[in-house]
């Protein structure tokens, strides 16, 4: 019945697309490593280029004349700075921006092609929508406090798109029917907005990363460093370009223009207000429906058990979308779970230090665990592995990486997971103390958990680094952790070959068989 | 040596997304109108006449009303629709009667209309009411103009001047 049970659970249900990207993903891990992958951390590249576009927007402010007349000659006046500081710091302000319409639009492309989009995700996809509104907002008005012929432009275009609603009494873009229409006054509010927008932009991103435990916000070095140091040598490359000063009498015929902003300028002015309406806020509908409009079954929610649970928050500390919380409980904890955040990943039953399997029990029961797939079943199967008394090699593995069935179809009797954290170490040493001659741990690749923190848990709990840990009597020659997603399962097997003809192997391999 | 190689990849794909961020950043160029055309942007915001004149209650009208309302004068404050009409060449290109805005429609009505026209002189004529008790209509402007390519003309009506100007 285990068999059946755990063999049953090895499926895989990723769309094309999400399957394509991640070939693409662990190509370019094998270039960047996959801590300094970009299309792994696009949301930690996209704080990493708020922060550039703060520190250069103040340097900005600090020379930019903020009235009518001022403003063009002051940001004129940049490139006139020692050594064109204030040109390269303009430039990167705005390649910076460019950069950062590029990575949230794929950040989302990529998050809505996992379908990260519902269930304890929901509150993440929803909050990340308005950003994408709050960024075009605070760059396209940064566009304006320029007034040269593509701010005029910029202005109009997005007056009359919002005057097309009807809802603003007076018309708006009567504001830029003339030179005389323009005045230092409205030049403030676009200050105030160019401010007060990324500010809320900011807040929204916050409030966008709070149900995430350890946010990736921070790239790693070599990623910054190579991110920030493409747009800076961009920066010194291509100048910021700064058309003729604005004439609202007059359209140039032809102008550079900043697609990344502006498109949607140009589609409204071009073709028409209410298809960019329709666009806008078609597009922002749907993606808001997302989370109920996609039907994703929803596992089953961590239980805690009081009576095995000793307070000791590992659990707390490991889980990866702060679903679990501690509470007093006379002298010590309890952990608590909040069901609208839990992923049931089972990362937190991986960490709980009374889910070992050697406890003498007949059924083993945890502090916390899933009560679809329960610790006991993990141990129960391995007893069954393990009986068969040939000195298996068992491969505990996640169901969301590599397909576990390819390695059952080459003598490894593969146990399927939720999460490869989901694994206690003590089963582990568990496995080798009842017979098996090894034990593969099959991961997610590298960054690529399903629930985020999952494989970084497991590598350390495994290397000792991180409790509960796997002891170190344990022969490590022994245990081999493999990072694979779906499809790679031949680079699993590979690495499992080679890894049973260490001499270990051999020695206990024969052993078995003679037994 | 595969460090090398991984180095020299990871600065070809940096190079890559700073040349796609540099190339849409300022590429294609845009174009606002077609070669050789100009643009006439007919933007009205006027307060109408007022519909009806005031007029004096009755004694009676008075006495139906609570102490503390009791105004001698009725002035309704509904305002005429602005009724426009804007030809190119003798050619009708638009006409629009704009309704005052607000609940009482009291408020000033507005018109905002773009055309992109080709280059070149042109006859215009701007015709407009903004007194329904007026038949036809009570202000009209007409000029030969010559737009140049980008040119934006605007056809407003000046509230103080009574009159359509031509910006």
């Amino acid at each position: 019945m285990e068999r059946v049970l755990h063999s049953a659970a090895f499926g895989h249900s990723r769309n094309p697309v999400a399957t394509i990207l991640e070939r693409i993903e662990r190509r370019l891990d094998g270039l960047f490593g996959a801590v300094s992958n970009p299309l792994r951390h696009l949301g930690a590249i996209g704080f990493l280029l708020f922060w550039v576009i703060a520190l250069t927007g103040v340097y900005l402010y600090a020379v930019f004349d903020t009235s009518v007349a001022g403003a063009y000659r002051s940001t004129e006046a940049l490139s006139a700075t020692a050594y064109g500081f204030g040109a390269v710091v303009r430039a990167l302000h705005r390649y910076a921006s460019d950069a950062f319409v590029a990575v949230l639009l794929l950040h989302l492309a990529r998050e809505l092609a996992f379908g990260r989009v519902s269930g304890f995700r929901r509150f993440t996809w929803l909050t990340g929508v308005p950003l994408v509104w709050l960024t075009f907002a605070a760059g396209i008005v940064g566009f304006w406090l320029l007034w040269d012929e593509v701010a005029a432009l910029s202005a109009v275009a997005t007056t009359e798109w919002l005057d097309a609603l009807g809802i603003f009494g007076e018309t708006l873009a009567r504001n830029f029917l003339g030179a005389a229409a323009v005045n230092d006054r409205l030049f403030s509010l676009f200050v105030f907005l160019h401010v007060g927008l990324p500010l809320l932009l900011l807040a929204g991103m916050w409030i966008h990363v709070q149900r995430l435990a350890r946010p990736d916000t921070r790239p790693a070095r070599s990623l910054t460093v190579g991110t920030v140091g493409a747009l800076i040598v961009l920066s010194f490359l291509q100048p910021a370009p700064l058309a003729a000063p604005a004439d609202l009498g007059q359209l140039p015929q032809a102008v550079k223009f900043d697609w990344f902003f502006l498109a949607p300028n140009a589609l409204s002015e071009r073709g028409s207000a209410a298809v960019l309406w329709l666009l806008a806020a078609g597009g922002t509908v749907l993606l808001l429906s997302l989370p109920w409009l996609v039907r994703t079954v929803r596992a089953p929610v961590a239980i805690v058990d009081p009576a095995n649970c000793n307070g000791c928050s590992r659990c707390f500390d490991d889980c990866p979308y702060a679903a679990v919380s501690m509470t007093r409980r006379g002298d010590g904890g309890l952990a608590v779970v909040d069901a609208d955040l839990c992923a049931g990943c089972g990362i937190c039953a991986g960490a709980c230090p009374s889910a070992t399997p050697f406890r003498s029990v007949a059924e083993l029961v945890s502090g916390i665990d899933l009560p679809h797939d329960p610790v006991d079943r993990i141990r129960r199967a391995l007893t069954e592995v393990l009986a068969a008394g040939e000195a298996p090699v068992v491969a505990f593995g996640c169901r969301h990486g590599a397909d576990l069935r390819a390695l059952e179809a080459n003598g490894v009797h593969a146990i399927a997971l939720e999460c490869a954290a989901q694994l206690p170490p003590a089963f582990v040493e568990y496995a080798l103390r009842r017979g098996a001659s090894g034990v593969v741990v099959v991961r997610c690749a590298d960054g690529a958990c399903e629930y985020r923190l999952g494989d970084r848990w497991s590598d350390a709990r495994l290397a000792g680094e991180r409790e509960p840990h796997l002891r170190a009597s344990v022969p490590r020659d022994r245990v081999l952790v493999v990072g694979a997603g779906a499809g790679e399962e031949r680079d699993v097997m590979t690495r499992i070959a080679r890894w049973r003809r260490l001499p270990v192997h051999a020695a206990r391999q024969e052993a078995g068989d003679h037994a | 040596m595969r460090s090398i190689l991984a180095v020299l990849g990871q600065a070809v794909l940096y190079a890559l997304f700073a040349a796609f961020v540099g190339f849409f950043s300022t590429r294609p160029q845009y174009r606002p109108l077609p070669d050789a055309h100009a643009l006439v942007k007919l933007s009205v915001s006027h307060a109408g006449a007022l519909k009806a004149d005031c007029r004096r209650r009755t004694r009676e009208e008075l006495e139906r009303l609570p102490p503390n309302m009791r105004v001698p004068a009725e002035c309704p404050r509904e305002r005429s629709p602005l009724v426009i009409e804007l030809a190119l060449d003798g050619r009708l290109l638009h006409a629009e009667t704009a309704m005052p805005s607000g609940l009482a429609r009291d408020g000033a009505a507005t018109v905002y209309r773009r055309f992109v026209v080709p280059a070149g002189t042109h006859h215009i004529a701007v015709r407009l009411n903004d007194d329904g008790r007026v038949p036809g209509f009570t202000h009209q402007r007409e000029a030969d103009l010559t737009l140049v390519p980008g040119q934006v003309l605007v056809i407003d009506f000046d509230s103080e001047r009574k009159e359509v100007v031509l910006l």
